[in-house]
This record gives C-alpha cells, structure tokens and sequence, in this order.
C-alpha cells in the first residue's frame, strides 16, 4: 500500500479510453462499477466536447460479484451495435474487472459473432502499466488488429504514394495541446512538400488503418503515444519513423533534417532519377528560423541577455520534459538546476537526453518528493504541470504549464501549439512571461515586500495629508513604472504608522528596510 | 369512455419505473470532499486502487491542492494478490497519519476493490484502534452498491454506531436540590431530546437550528457534528430526523441499532418543504407551529422574481444524486412541469412523506404527475429527451456540454449537491441555480439551434 494524495499519469484504462474516443465511430465498453465513468466528464468538461462520449459501462454489481457477468457484457456490446453502429467495440477492463478474473476474451469472442462491428478486449494489466504505457499500447493493438484484418481479406494497401506522404501517429484527445501541435505538423509538412496520409487516433477512422503502409514514413511527435505503433509498422513494413519531437528551434531542424534523410534514402532506393529527386530543406530551415520563428532573434535580443544563467526547474511528461530543458539551456542560456520526469517507466531515455544539460534529474511520481526539490532549489520560475504551478504558488515562484496533467485552463480556445516553428512563438513567450513576472516579484522585495495582506485605500494612489518632498518625488520617480505604486503606497503605510507627515528621502529608505 | 378514466387515473398516480442502471453518477467515494470539510477533526483514508484516486483528484479539482484531511492508501499488486499483509500495511499507513496530522478518528473508506478482495476492514478496524488508541470507522462506500450521495449515508450510518449512549437514571436521585434541577430542566424544555442528521454547511445547520428553536423545540445534536468528539449522544428516547433525502441507511442504523424513534417528514428543501418538515417535527413532538403560514407566504413572496422565468416550462431530471424528488417537489410547487424523475435509488419508506407531498403538490397545482425512473438507462433517457424536448434538463457533466450542443438547456446536477440548499432563506438559491441557464438563454443572442455536424 501506498499513501498518495495525487499522481501524476492516471490508471490504465483512462488511457485506453482516450485512445478509444479518438477514433471516429469507435464505442468502448468499460467493464466496471458505477461512477467509474468519469472519464466522459473529463473529457465532456476539460476538451468541451460536444458530443457524446462514445464511452458506457458494462456495470459491476452485487449481482455481478455473486453470479459473474454472465450474458450482461455480451448483452452491453450488442446493444451498442445495435444502436450506434460503431465500426469498433472495444471492450476495457478497469482495476475492479482485472481481479474479478473473468474471461473477457470469451465474452468478446461470443460477441464478435452476434454484432457487425469488430470486438476486441483492450490488453492492459490494471496493475502494471498506467495511463499513458497503456494508451501506447492500445494504440498499436488497434493497428494491428486492422492490418493483420486487412491481410487476411487481401486488401492491406502497400503501394506507396505517388508523392512523399508521412502517417502522424499518437495525437489524441485529453492530449497537452494536442489539436494545436497537429495543425501546426500538417502546416510544416505541408510546406516541406509532404502530404499527410492518416493522423491516428485523433479524429481518425478504424477502416482507414488498412491505408496505414501507402505513407512514406511515420511521425511520431510525443515519446508517450505512438511508438510502440510505428515500431510495430517498421518491422510489418519496413516504414521507416522520426522520433524527434519538434520542439524548440534545435529540435525541430533536427526534425526536418532526419525526415530529409529518410525521404532521400527512400528515392534512391526508388532509383528514379536519383540526382533530381535529392530532397533538401536547408532554406527552408534558415527561411523559417530567420522570419516566422521569432525565437532565434528573441534568443539573441537583450530580453533574453537578462535571463542568463538564471535558474530554472523542469518537470513534466518525458517528452515535454526533455524538449523544455533543451530549448531553456541550448536557446535561451537559463541554467536548468535539475529536470525530472514522471515517467518512471522511460527513465533511462530521459536521462540520456537531458545528461549534461541539467545538475540533476528527478525520476518519481511523488509530487511531494518534487515539491521538496523545488523548496530546496529556490528556482527563479518552474517549468512544469498544474501541480509544479501550486508548488510555484505556495513558494511564490512563478510556473509555466508544459505539460499534462492538465487542467481546463490547458484546453485554450485560440491557437497554442508547443510544436513546429510557431510553437517555438508559444513557448518563448511562456518562458518570457514566467520570468519577467518573477523579475517584478524581485523588485517589489528590494523596494518594500509584498502589499497584499494589508491594503490601506482601495484606490493606488492616496489623496491625504502626507507630503512628499521634492527629492522623494524625484526618487519615487527613478523606480521602475510597473512597482511604482506599490512602492507609494508602501512608504505612505509605513509613514502614517509612524506619524510621519513629511516623506523625505530618509522615510522612504527607513520604509524599505522596515519591509524587509 | 373507459379509455379516458383510465388516462384521468393514471394521470394521478405516481408512476415508478425501473430501468437498466446504466446511467452517469459520481462515485460514492466523493463524499469524502464534503465530509472532510464538515467533520474539522477528522481523517478520510480511501482504501483503493488508482482509479479511485483519479477520480477524487478530477472530481474535486483544486481542493486537492489545499492539503486536504484525507488520502488514499493505493493498493498495489502485491496486496490485491496477498503478498503484503492487510493489517501490517494499514497499520503502517495509520501510524502515519497519527504522526503528520493527529486526528481524532480515522475513517477507512471501503472501495469495490476491498470488497471483492474481501478485505475485513471492519474486522481490522477494532484490532487496530486498540493499538493505535486513536478511533476508526469504516464506510463502505462503493460503486458496487451505492451512488454519489449514498456515500455519506455509509459514513454517517457508520459513525451513528460510535455515538454515546444518553445515560439512563439507574437510581432514584437522592440529593433533593438535584432532582429539582431535572425537573427544572424538563419544564424549560417541552419536548423529548431531538437529533438531526445529515452533513450541511455549518452556516445552514444554524439556520435550521433556529427555526426549530422559534417553534420552541431544542435541537441536541446533528450527526455529523463539526467535531467527530462533539457527536450526539443518542437513546430510545431520542427523536431523530434527516435532512436529506439519500440518509435510509442512517436512518434505518439509527433505529434498529440505537433505537431511536424517526420522524419521517419531507426534507427542508424549499420553502414548502422547510414548512412541512418543521410542522411535522412539531406534530410529532406535540408542539403547536406558530407563524409558519406567513413566514412560507414571505419567502415566496421574495422568490416572485424568478417565478415568471420557470412557470409553464418543463423540466426532466435524469438522475444522480437522490436530491431529485425533493426538487421536482419544490419545482412543481414554482409552477414548473416535471416530465421525468430519474433518481439512483428510491426508499420507499424513508421518503414516503415526500413522496406524499409530491403527489399532494401536483395535485393541487393540477399538472402531470412526473414518471419516477429508478436506476435510469441514460441512452433511453436522451431518446426521450429529443421527443420531449423539455425547457431545462438537470443532468451530470458527462452529457451537459453535448446535450448544450444539440439545442438542449441544462443545469448542472451536482452542482445542487455543493450549493446550500436547505431552509427558507435558501430556496431562493434553489432558483438561482434553475434559472441560471434560462436567464443565460434569454441574454444570449447567437442564434444557432444547434451546433453539432447534422448526423449523415
């Protein structure tokens, strides 16, 4: 047993289900208790969907326990087929469902036999994997189940595209700016002179799988979803992947580079004209870097001189985790004091991409443990999920979101993509804001502490009875804008406790230092 | 002609409905959110899988982040296939909530997991207690038997056990000055010792306590009190009475294991029902109301502003929460009409006076009586919903947005159970809450039936 009071990636079946409800016209069928269906309120809520979540439960009672499910899964299942004519019913097990020991394979099988749409049982172990191992694995089931359907009715669709076509494979719904990052992929292969060929599962459908092998190649733009599938089509296929998520101006050139290497390997193979055909995107790269990423010359500009050296944490989902350290160190010049992951599962990757560009590495799914190492650290702004951003809150530094868990607030209505050269816009803009807030928390210390506990006036500035000398008005005025009203206001609090009715110089310094 | 006596019988009966069960509700866990916040000193220890846990930190959002008085102990492989010794590892996990926190009891809430593993908690309980020297109550507050609300009704049907007995004169006083204390006592107050039960805002519990204590009646305690060493003591001379609709359980532990006498009355919900459960208090406890007719007429009269927004329109419940027939009652009595009632499960005997005032109440406005559907299936309700297309669905999150969608106005159901809702003066938040969607609808000007792609 462990006592927990948060965690950090969900249960298993929430990732099966988020694969699942991706997916056009695919239904899943929870095996569980009452109120194990929340996910439709996560997804109802926090995406703001507007249909219904093709999500039921096969419910588990008292009368379940006592006698087994008997006919009621299968019941459950050819209802649904019945009524929404899904191409795909999934059947998923919860924790509840995985020691009950039932044979759900043997429900799904009778199943298969009465209902027109496929029936498969989601092959997660409550007890092993969590939310995002198992969406990565759900993913690649459903793939499999396809093509090797597809194989068998000898129409499994080999020929590759006439022109260069890539397969985007791990966007998802409930994903961190999931929907943004896919946008802004289609528009930078859509620039390279690449065609997308199927974006799975997100919006995809089951009956298109069989077209999976006419791409090119795969993308797989998140380490957690995704992989596991274009391992499993490399191997069928021998379609090549990129695993480099294009995140940060580094890390997207690094992307387009490896889809140039893959693209010229495939035409020579092709021997057709193999001279012509040479793929090379080296202005494209300058191009983007020079005029639509403003990033590079944000680097560069003197904003970003003054966050040299300053000390950051990061803390997220591997991928996120990684790409974020990268891009604060390798572009921005901010010291990273320690980068950590909650994917304890991928621990190894992690600490192979972020060796060198961190002092330490954080590997656990205890957010106290990284509470404590933010508390220790005292960064100057922390990069990393809802629960680092209350961290940030209680410490008072302040803390960008990069990755789920998420909250409603990470589902914004207008474009926000983490990804590709505007991502790089996004993400700069995220570190920036973090940053110069904590610089006015920073100057608001050095003149006078925070206000917030007592307000003396409601309005900022205060028509009384104190007088300001001239040379106090003067230094008032040398203080920064944005400060200066608190910085009033604190020196005017401190003066009318002290009876003071004449601000000089020396009141305002004597302020100071009694706030501090 | 025989055809349309039938109708006008049916037409006044409440008709109950049983359907597959298949619908959308909270997991009875959350119940935990509430209580922790009612109950100062105490602990909540939810002993499940992370499932469960997912949903505590969803459900709730933010709460989670104000170091809250309760946590899971997570159940890993190892103790679902018996590996890991139950008792050793709540001991441990217990031990260490002494330590960080000190509460003054511990309650373990069961989850579906300890009751398939069957995980003798309550046989634990005891052993542990007596180690420790700090209280454990058990709840066994999960999705296989219960939804939503019924959560508290474990928990308080639980704690009920661990109230003090009221003590018994065994001798005859022999101190004279005594037994005129007693007697004093008796005269000032006019009534057999009365206790509430059900967990409400402490400012709500204020507020019913003084309306009882205009009426002359003494209130001696609520099930929960703000502090777990504050719980009423109770006895066969007690009189009890719930204020929420979802508490059979307590109800039923309060007079079979405590013996206590239950008024059964309508629940404070509304200023029709504040009057009915008070009047019925007082009838039960020989008291003659006074002023209750003008203090019912004065709160309505404050809720005239909303009434022209809501009566005539029609309402449907789908179900989740057991508030449902109090409400349907209340909206009725506005002049709303009740298409449907869906409601998790219905106890016939513990809301039988509030299902008499239902009926009483759609008899004297002369509207439909709404179809009662216990254990709905929420796909055959969202069928019946396109047929009907009532003015306001009350529904969960999970089909709120989507039915939004589609042209459908809703309120939000669980937002009924946060809100305070009890008592005169709260009716109006009642309305609040119903009217809120209608108000939106007529400030809104987008004018699009539906914004969802047109099925091909």
């Amino acid at each position: 047993m462990k006592l927990a009071y948060w965690m950090y990636a969900g249960p298993a079946h929430i990732g099966t289900l988020r694969v699942a409800s991706s997916f056009k016209n695919v239904h899943a069928i929870m095996h569980a208790p009452l109120g194990d269906d929340y996910f439709n309120v996560m997804r109802s809520m926090l995406e703001r969907e507007r249909d219904f979540t093709p999500v039921t439960t096969s419910i588990v009672d008292r009368h379940v326990l006592a006698r087994g499910s008997q006919e009621k899964v299968v019941e459950n299942i050819t209802r649904k087929d019945k009524e929404e004519l899904p191409d795909l019913i999934l059947l998923t097990p919860t924790c509840t469902s995985s020691i009950l020991q039932e044979d759900l394979q043997n429900f799904v099988n009778r199943a298969t036999m009465e209902s027109k749409s496929d029936v498969i049982l989601a092959d997660v172990n409550h007890y092993r994997v969590n939310e995002l191992q198992a969406a990565d694995r759900t993913l690649e089931q459903i793939v499999r189940f396809y093509v090797e359907k597809a194989k068998k009715q000898n129409n499994l669709n080999t020929t590759k595209t006439e022109k260069p076509s890539v397969n985007i494979l791990g966007i998802f719904t409930l994903g961190f700016h999931n929907q943004h990052d896919c946008r802004e992929l289609k528009t930078l292969l859509n620039q390279l002179g690449i065609t997308v060929n199927e974006v799975i599962p997100e919006g995809g459908s089951v009956l298109n799988l069989k077209n999976l092998p006419k791409a090119w190649f795969n993308i797989v733009p998140y380490r957690e979803v995704g992989l596991m599938t274009a391992v499993y089509l490399e191997k069928e296929f021998e379609m090549p992947y990129v695993d480099i998520t294009p995140m940060g101006i580094i890390q997207t050139e690094n992307f387009i580079r490896k889809i140039e290497t893959i693209l010229n390997s495939l035409t020579t193979h092709s021997e057709e004209q193999a001279s012509s055909k040479i793929y090379n995107f080296d202005k494209y790269i300058e191009q983007q870097i020079i005029y639509v990423s403003q990033a590079a010359w944000f680097a560069r500009s003197i904003d970003c001189q003054n966050l040299t050296n300053k000390k950051a944490v990061v803390f997220g989902d591997a991928t996120h985790a990684v790409a974020m350290t990268k891009i604060l160190v390798s572009e921005m010049g901010i010291r990273v004091a320690c980068a950590g992951t909650y994917c304890q599962h991928d621990a190894d990757w992690f600490r192979d991409q972020v060796w060198g560009f961190c002092d330490e590495v954080l590997i656990t799914d205890d957010h106290t443990q990284v509470g404590d190492m933010i508390a220790r650290i005292e960064p100057s702004a922390i990069f990393g999920t809802q629960m680092e951003r209350h961290v940030g809150k209680r410490l008072d530094i302040p803390c960008g979101v990069i990755s789920a868990p998420v909250h409603i607030q990470n589902f914004p209505l207008g474009y926000r993509p983490f990804l590709g050269f505007e991502g790089t816009n996004q993400i700069a803009d995220l570190v920036y804001n973090s940053f110069t807030l904590g610089m006015e928390d920073h100057l608001l210390e050095i003149f006078g502490g925070h206000d917030s506990k007592e307000v003396i006036t409601k309005s900022l500035s205060t028509d009384s009875e104190l007088n300001w000398t001239g040379e106090a008005l003067a230094e008032l005025s040398k203080i920064p804008g944005f400060v200066r009203g608190k910085i009033k206001r604190n020196t005017e609090k401190f003066a009318r406790q002290n009876k003071i009715s004449n601000i000089s110089i020396d009141v305002m310094y004597a302020a100071k230092e009694a706030n501090s | 002609m025989s055809q349309v006596v039938q109708n006008l019988e049916e037409k006044n009966i409440l008709k109950f409905e049983c359907e597959t069960g298949n619908y959308h509700t909270f997991c009875p866990i959350s119940c935990v959110s509430w209580l922790y916040q009612k109950i100062e000193d105490s602990f909540f220890l939810v002993i499940g899988t992370k499932t469960c846990g997912y949903f505590l930190q969803n459900a709730l959002g933010v709460m989670i982040f104000a170091e809250p008085r309760y946590a899971m102990a997570e159940l890993e492989e190892a103790d679902i296939s018996a590996q890991l010794n139950d008792f050793k590892e709540l001991k441990r996990l217990c031990l260490q909530i002494k330590k960080d926190r000190n509460p003054s009891v511990i309650v373990w809430i069961g989850t579906c997991t300890t009751e398939i593993i069957k995980m003798d908690l309550e046989g634990m309980a005891p052993r542990l207690e007596a180690e420790l020297g700090i209280q454990i109550v058990v709840a066994r507050a999960n999705g296989l038997d219960y939804a939503f609300t019924q959560g508290e009704d474990t928990v308080l049907a639980a704690m009920a056990a661990r109230c003090p007995d009221t003590t018994v004169p065994t001798a005859l006083p022999s101190d004279l000055k005594d037994n005129e204390k007693n007697n004093l006592a008796k005269i000032e107050r006019k009534h057999p010792p009365l206790v509430l039960f059900g967990s409400l805002p402490n400012t709500v519990v204020n507020m019913l306590t003084l309306e009882l204590n205009k009426q002359g009646i003494t209130v001696d305690g609520w099930l929960p009190s703000q502090r777990y060493t504050d719980l009423p003591a109770l006895g066969e001379e007690v009189y009890v009475c719930g204020v929420n609709p979802f508490l059979s359980r307590t109800a039923m532990t309060l007079m079979r294991r405590k013996k206590c006498k239950l008024i059964n009355a309508p629940f404070p919900i509304g200023p029709d029902g504040t009057r009915a459960w008070i009047e019925k208090i007082c009838e039960v406890l020989g008291i003659i109301p006074t002023g209750l007719d003008e203090r019912e007429k004065k709160v309505w009269q404050g809720l005239e502003s909303y009434l022209p927004l809501i009566q005539g329109k029609s309402v449907f419940f789908m179900g989740d929460n057991l508030l449902e027939i109090s409400l349907a009652r209340f909206l009725i009595r506005c002049g709303m009409i009740v298409y449907e009632c869906g409601v998790p499960y219905l106890d016939k005997r513990y809301q039988a006076s509030e299902i008499l005032l239902l009926e009483k109440t759609c008899k004297e406005k002369n509207v439909i009586m709404p179809r009662i559907v216990e254990k709905p299936d929420n796909y055959y309700q969202v069928q019946r919903i396109r047929e009907l297309q009532p003015d306001l669905v009350i529904t969960g999150m999970a089909l709120s947005n989507p039915l939004e969608a589609r042209g459908i106005t809703t309120k939000w159901s669980v937002e009924f159970t946060f809100a305070q809702i009890h008592g005169f003066a709260n009716s109006k938040d009642v309305l609040e809450l119903v009217t809120r969607p209608l108000r939106r609808n007529m400030l809104q000007k987008i004018n699009t039936k539906s914004l969802v792609k047109p099925i091909k």
